[in-house]
């Protein structure tokens, strides 16, 4: 029995290992490589170690860059504005109900993430229910529009990462011990004392894992700089997947994917860093 | 132990030191099997431009009638009852599901890419292309099954002079036209007074934030050749960047809302934009009744959709049966008094005018307006305004997307 219980630990490791090594380092790799060729489908692509790649798909999209990190900011902002109190209501507030409002808040990611995306659409065009009257009585001036502008495409943003910040958010929020927060008060500690010395460090570690869930998906996302944005909102995604599935210019696409996951490993080193999960979790007790 | 428990979660997060690090034989491994993996590029699969009768022989001979097909289309392309393909299910007995899957050749290209080249069925028999770069590509890369022309003789009988043995596709070797249509501007009388008439007024800063183009870097770069005054089939590098130039203008002062595909169609109905590049049946199928189309008198492009079978398609004998069928001009003629573009099929006019005569209040109205309409079938004088996509080859498409694909990307 302890030979065979030497391996369990590998077993156990097999299935998921082979999974990420089938779907997730082979295909890495062979991006590398794809990011370093040269060619066109009819010809076929060729190693050619063209470094070019990189650079020139940098300096004709460099900005998509800044811009969806931007976006990606500032949607995980709001997402962490919004998700705070929600969370900290139903955690401390919801009482026996608290899985029925969680469950309201998820409602809507039922319906699947593009519809949601394209009925705002629908509902935002410049002469439909919400601007068409807004407009009329004087409260927008003429040529105001949400679609296809920058604020369309954040708020798309917020809304639809919004689960994966109220979720870990409200998960460290509730295994909080409400007798440490009546021991802070027992020890004369003001509302916001016993907000900001017990409750928030103890549930940093939530929104650390919000903030990442968030930022990262919603920096590389492209469905909604596609739907709600124009032509001054394209994200990094819009372009590797344009370059990807429209002119069938992988090594580009390859390039730029690299690109933008080394600047996200890169963010979340030094965020994870500056924040540390070890302080976060120290602080967590 | 619970999900939350700390020290659950500080085991997930926090490094194992003594275990995580790679060794140094790992890491040579791991390299080891990154170059090898790494050296290999993907093969070219152009495959041959003609096709003898031993190839479609080859193609056909194991295929055999399976009395299902699937056909994947654009939006606006068939009666919303769907009533062309009921009659063709009566007549052949042949199931049809219908799909409106495509909405722009490109990223549609980029779907089925990867299942063709596997050689791997894309759910579809049958498939409506445009004659631009991405049909090119599915011949050169021999996507298509050759077809076999044993099987058209209604195509043979009543295709007009101008859709057979097309430029794209020479001796009809691999499609047959579905509809041609004209590229111009639909605007929205509902908000725009003036008469446009031109492409520069795509142009005009005082419709700023009201102009819709489109996304297909052709359909994009072709109006700003028009502008210029340059014909896009004899346009060279030189007339693309001044013409990418200008394009690049109007979208950095603001002028364009959005670069479309085929949902400019909702965006011009409800006012989002006022005047866009659109497709000429589509404005009278899709769009709200204040939509007007016009050909620009700076020119328009003619293009043609062509139907073709996926090598890989599942029910082939059955899609060649839908497409000769649809020669018929007794066939061919509900469709076309629906979907308002340009048939193949010219005996299809007097069908329509022979309905019209027929028919009484609104139905007459429509049907001889269509019958007598320049857009559903243009005058000689009106196919002289009208230009041709150019037939890029390899290197020039290169170039050419290099030069126009970032525009509507904001680069």
């Amino acid at each position: 029995m302890a030979r065979r219980g030497r391996f369990t630990p590998y077993l156990m490791i097999l299935p998921s290992g082979l999974w990420l090594t089938a779907l997730f380092v082979i295909p890495l790799v062979v991006m590398v490589s794809l990011s370093l060729q040269t060619g066109n489908l009819i010809d076929g692509f060729r190693q050619t170690l063209h470094w070019q790649n990189y650079t020139e798909s940098l300096d004709t999209y460099g900005d998509k860059f800044v811009r969806s990190l931007w976006y990606g900011l500032l949607a995980t902002v709001a997402c962490l504005v919004l998700s705070y109190p929600a969370a900290y209501w139903i955690a401390f507030r919801g009482g026996h109900t608290k899985s029925t409002y969680l469950f309201l808040l998820l409602l809507p990611y039922f319906v699947p993430f593009v519809l949601r995306t394209v009925s705002w659409k629908l509902v935002l065009t410049d002469n439909g229910q919400i601007l068409g009257p807004l407009r009329d009585h004087g409260l927008v001036p003429a040529g105001f529009h949400v679609l296809d502008t920058g604020f369309a495409v954040v708020s798309g943003l917020a809304y639809n990462f919004l689960p994966f910040m109220v979720l870990p958010i409200y998960v460290a929020l509730e295994r909080i011990d409400p007798r440490l927060v009546e021991a802070a008060y027992d020890l004369y500690a003001s509302r916001t004392q016993v907000f900001g010395r017990v409750l928030l460090p103890l549930s940093l570690p939530g929104v650390f894992a919000g903030v990442v869930m968030t930022f990262v998906p919603a920096s590389a996302d492209y469905v909604n700089a596609e739907v709600l944005g124009g032509p001054r909102n394209t994200m990094i995604g819009n372009v590797i997947q344009s370059e990807y599935f429209g002119n069938s210019a992988y090594p580009v696409a390859s390039a730029l994917s690299f690109v933008l996951m080394a600047i996200l490993l890169l963010g979340i080193v030094i965020y994870a860093r500056a924040l540390g999960t070890r302080g976060v979790l120290e602080a967590a007790g | 132990m619970t999900i939350t428990d700390p020290a659950f979660l500080r085991g997930l997060v926090r490094p194992r030191m003594a275990r995580s690090t790679v060794s140094r034989r790992q890491a040579v491994q791991l390299l080891g099997a990154g170059l090898a993996l790494a050296a290999c590029g993907i093969e070219g699969q152009g495959g041959q431009e003609k096709v003898s009768q031993t190839d479609v022989q080859r193609y056909w001979s194991s295929k055999a009638r399976t009395g299902r097909l699937s056909w994947a289309n654009w939006p606006g392309y068939m009666q919303d009852d769907h009533e062309t393909i009921k009659a063709f299910e009566k007549a052949t007995g042949i199931k049809v599901s219908y799909k409106e899957v495509i909405q722009e050749t490109g990223p549609w290209f980029g779907k089925i890419q990867a299942p063709l080249a596997a050689g791997q069925s894309i759910g579809f028999d049958l498939m409506v292309m445009t004659n631009g770069i991405q049909l090119e590509k599915c011949r050169q890369l021999g996507y298509l099954a050759p077809l076999d022309r044993s099987r058209l003789g209604n195509f043979a009988a009543h295709a007009g002079p101008g859709f057979k043995n097309p430029p794209w596709d020479p001796g009809n070797s691999f499609t047959v036209p579905y509809q041609s249509g004209i590229t111009g501007i639909a605007y929205n009388t509902r908000y725009v007074k003036d008469e446009i008439t031109s492409i520069a007024q795509l142009f005009d800063p005082a419709y700023s934030g009201k102009i819709g183009m489109m996304g297909d870097s052709q359909e994009l770069g072709n109006f700003g050749m028009f502008l210029l005054g340059v014909d896009p089939e004899k346009s060279t590098p030189a007339d693309w960047e001044r013409a990418a130039a200008k394009l690049r203008e109007q979208r950095d002062k603001g002028i364009v809302r959005k670069y479309y595909n085929q949902d400019y169609v909702d965006a011009v109905s409800k006012g989002d934009v006022w005047l866009t590049m659109a497709w000429s049946g589509d404005v009278y199928s899709l769009t709200s009744p204040d939509v007007r189309f016009v050909v620009p008198k700076e020119g328009g492009t003619l293009w043609t959709d062509n139907m073709c079978i996926p090598k890989t398609a599942e029910n082939p004998v059955d899609a060649m049966t839908l497409m000769d069928w649809l020669y018929m001009p007794a066939n061919n003629a509900p469709l076309t008094e629906f979907v308002n573009y340009i048939t193949p099929v010219p005996a299809t006019k007097q069908i329509v005018a022979a309905d019209a005569a027929k028919a009484t209040g609104n139905d007459r109205r429509d049907l001889t307006r269509l019958s007598t309409s320049p857009l559903v079938f243009p005058s000689e004088t009106d196919l002289a305004r009208l230009r041709y996509y150019r037939r890029l080859t390899q290197a020039e498409e290169t170039k050419y997307q290099g030069v126009f694909g970032p525009i509507t990307k904001g680069s």
